[in-house]
C-alpha cells in the first residue's frame, strides 16, 4: 500500500517535470499568437507550421546566449534567483487534481500550501532585482513587494470564503463540495472569484499589474540584468505561475474535473485553458496601472470588499434561503459602491510626482 | 488512507522539491558549456540607457514601502487567524459565525484606522 503510493507520485513528479517545460514553451506560443490575432497580425509563422516549432527555436537561441552578470553584481543572489523561482511553481502543481483520484499529493492543507508555496515568489523576485545592483531591476523588486503584499491579502481572504462553505482545505474536498453548483454560481462566490482572477493577474505580474517589469518604463524590471537560459527561467516561472493559478481557479470555482460528456481530466484543462485565454485577452486589451492606483486598488477597494465578502459568505451560509442571499448581495454591492466612491476620484487625478 | 500513509505525501513534496532542482539547474549547466564567454567592462556594466552609471543603486528608498510592509504583516497574520476557523466554519454555528463578525470588524476597523492616518497614500 505505501509502496503503490510511493511509485504512484513518483510516476506523478516524473510526469509533472516532464510536461511543465512542454506547457510553458506552448503558453509562449499561445500567447503570441492570440495577442497577435488582438493586434491584427499573424505572430510566429515561419518556424514549423503554424510557427508551430517557434518554441524550440527560442529554446535553441536562449541556450547559445552568453550569460552576463554586471560587474557589482551579488553573484550569489543573481544566479540563484532563477532557480528559487522556477522550484517553487513547479511544486505547485503537485496540489491540482484532474481528478477525484488523479493528483499528485492529496494533501489535506492543499490550499494552504498553494497559498504559500506562490507567496514565496516575492523572496526570488527580490533576490533577482536587489542581486543586480542595477536601478531598473531594484525598482522592479521594490514595487513588486509592495505589489505581491499587497494583493496577497485580498487573495487569502477570498479563498478563505470556499474553504468556509467547502468546510476543507483539500483541493479535491472542495471540488466534491460543488456537486450541487459551482461555487462561482453563488453571490460571494461570484465575488470571490473576481477578487481572485484580479489578484492572481498581480500575483504572477500580468497586465495590468505588470508593474514589477514594466517594459516601457523599468526596461525589464528585476530581470533586466538577466540574460541567455537565466532570463528563460524567470519567463518559465512567470508562465507556469499563470498556468497554475489558473489551475486552482478553475478547481476552486469552477467545479473542476464536473462537467458532462468529457472525461473530468479534459474538463479541468478545458477550464484551466479558458482562464488562461481570458489572461492573455486582459493582456491584449488593457492598459498597466500606474504604481499609486495599483496600490489604492488593492488597499482601498479589493481588501475592503472581500472583508465584507466573508461576512456574506457567512450570512448566506447562516440565513435561510432569499433573506442569506439577499443580504449577500446587499452587503457586497454597498462594499463595492462606498469603497469605490472612496478612492477612484484620487486615483484618476494625475499625481504631483511619482517616482521610485 | 491512514495517518502512517499520510505522512507519505510530505515525502512526495519533498522529492519533488529535490526533482525540481533539474529543471532549472540542467539549462543553466547546458547553456554555461554551450554558450560562449567574453566578458568586459562595457558589457558588464549595469544598464542605464547607454549612459555611463550615476551613484550606487544600493542606497535608500521611500519609506512608503516599509509602511505598506508593516500592513502586510498585520492583516495577513489576521487572515492566517481566519483559515482554522473557516475550516470548522460549519459546525461552530451561529456563535462561532459572531465571534469571527466581531474579529473582522475589528480587522476592519484598524483598516479604517490606516486609511484615515493616511498610510495608504502613495504622495
Amino acid at each position: 500500500m505505501g509502496l503503490a503510493l510511493l511509485i504512484r507520485m513518483g510516476v506523478g513528479i516524473v510526469l509533472i517535470l516532464a510536461l511543465a517545460p512542454v506547457i510553458m514553451m506552448y503558453l509562449t506560443w499561445l500567447e503570441r499568437k492570440v495577442i497577435a490575432r488582438i493586434q491584427d497580425r499573424f505572430g510566429p509563422t515561419r518556424v514549423g507550421r503554424y510557427g508551430l516549432l517557434q518554441p524550440l527555436a527560442d529554446g535553441v537561441k536562449m541556450l547559445t546566449k552568453e550569460d552576463i552578470v554586471p560587474a557589482g553584481a551579488d553573484h550569489w543572489l543573481h544566479t540563484l534567483a532563477p532557480i528559487v523561482i522556477v522550484v517553487p511553481v513547479l511544486m505547485l502543481f503537485a496540489v491540482l487534481p484532474l481528478g477525484p483520484r488523479w493528483i499528485v499529493t492529496n494533501l489535506n492543507t492543499g490550499l494552504l500550501f498553494f497559498l504559500a508555496v506562490t507567496s514565496t515568489q516575492t523572496i526570488a523576485i527580490f533576490m533577482a532585482g536587489w542581486g543586480s545592483r542595477s536601478k531598473f531591476s531594484l525598482l522592479g523588486a521594490l514595487r513588486t513587494v509592495a505589489q505581491l503584499a499587497a494583493y496577497e491579502v485580498p487573495m487569502v481572504l477570498s479563498l478563505a470564503t470556499v474553504v468556509m462553505i467547502s468546510g476543507s482545505l483539500s483541493t479535491t474536498a472542495i471540488v466534491e463540495a460543488q456537486q450541487a453548483r459551482w461555487f462561482v454560481a453563488t453571490p460571494w462566490g461570484f465575488t470571490a472569484f473576481v477578487i481572485f482572477l484580479l489578484c492572481a493577474l498581480a500575483e504572477v505580474n500580468r497586465t495590468p499589474f505588470d508593474l514589477p517589469e514594466a517594459e516601457s518604463e523599468l526596461v525589464g524590471g528585476f530581470h533586466t540584468e538577466y540574460s541567455g537560459m537565466k532570463f528563460a527561467l524567470f519567463y518559465m516561472a512567470e508562465f507556469l505561475g499563470a498556468f497554475a493559478i489558473s489551475a486552482l481557479g478553475a478547481a476552486l470555482f469552477l467545479g473542476g474535473w464536473r462537467g458532462p460528456w468529457l472525461p473530468g481530466w479534459l474538463w479541468v484543462l478545458v477550464k484551466t485553458y479558458g482562464l488562461v485565454l481570458v489572461m492573455i485577452w486582459i493582456r491584449g486589451t488593457w492598459p498597466r496601472f500606474r504604481i499609486d492606483q495599483l496600490l489604492a486598488f488593492a488597499w482601498k477597494c479589493l481588501l475592503p470588499v472581500s472583508l465584507t465578502n466573508v461576512l456574506a459568505t457567512g450570512l448566506w451560509a447562516v440565513c435561510p434561503w432569499p433573506w442569506g442571499t439577499l443580504a449577500a448581495v446587499v452587503l457586497i454591492a454597498a462594499a463595492f459602491l462606498t469603497t469605490s466612491q472612496l478612492w477612484i476620484p484620487k486615483s484618476c487625478k494625475a499625481p504631483e510626482r511619482v517616482v521610485s | 488512507m491512514g495517518q502512517g500513509l499520510y505522512t507519505l505525501n510530505y515525502l512526495g513534496l519533498a522529492m519533488l522539491a529535490a526533482a525540481a532542482l533539474v529543471v532549472p539547474l540542467l539549462p543553466i549547466l547546458l547553456a554555461r558549456v554551450i554558450a560562449p564567454k567574453k566578458p568586459g567592462s562595457t558589457k558588464q556594466s549595469p544598464y542605464e540607457c547607454g549612459v555611463p552609471a550615476a551613484g550606487d543603486p544600493w542606497s535608500q528608498f521611500r519609506v512608503q514601502y516599509y509602511l505598506y510592509a508593516i500592513a502586510f504583516v498585520v492583516f495577513d497574520v489576521e487572515v492566517l487567524f481566519l483559515y482554522p476557523w473557516a475550516v470548522v466554519f460549519k459546525s461552530a454555528g451561529l456563535a462561532g459565525f459572531a465571534a469571527m463578525a466581531a474579529f473582522l470588524l475589528v480587522l476592519a476597523a484598524g483598516l479604517v484606522y490606516l486609511w484615515q492616518k493616511g498610510a495608504l497614500e502613495w504622495d
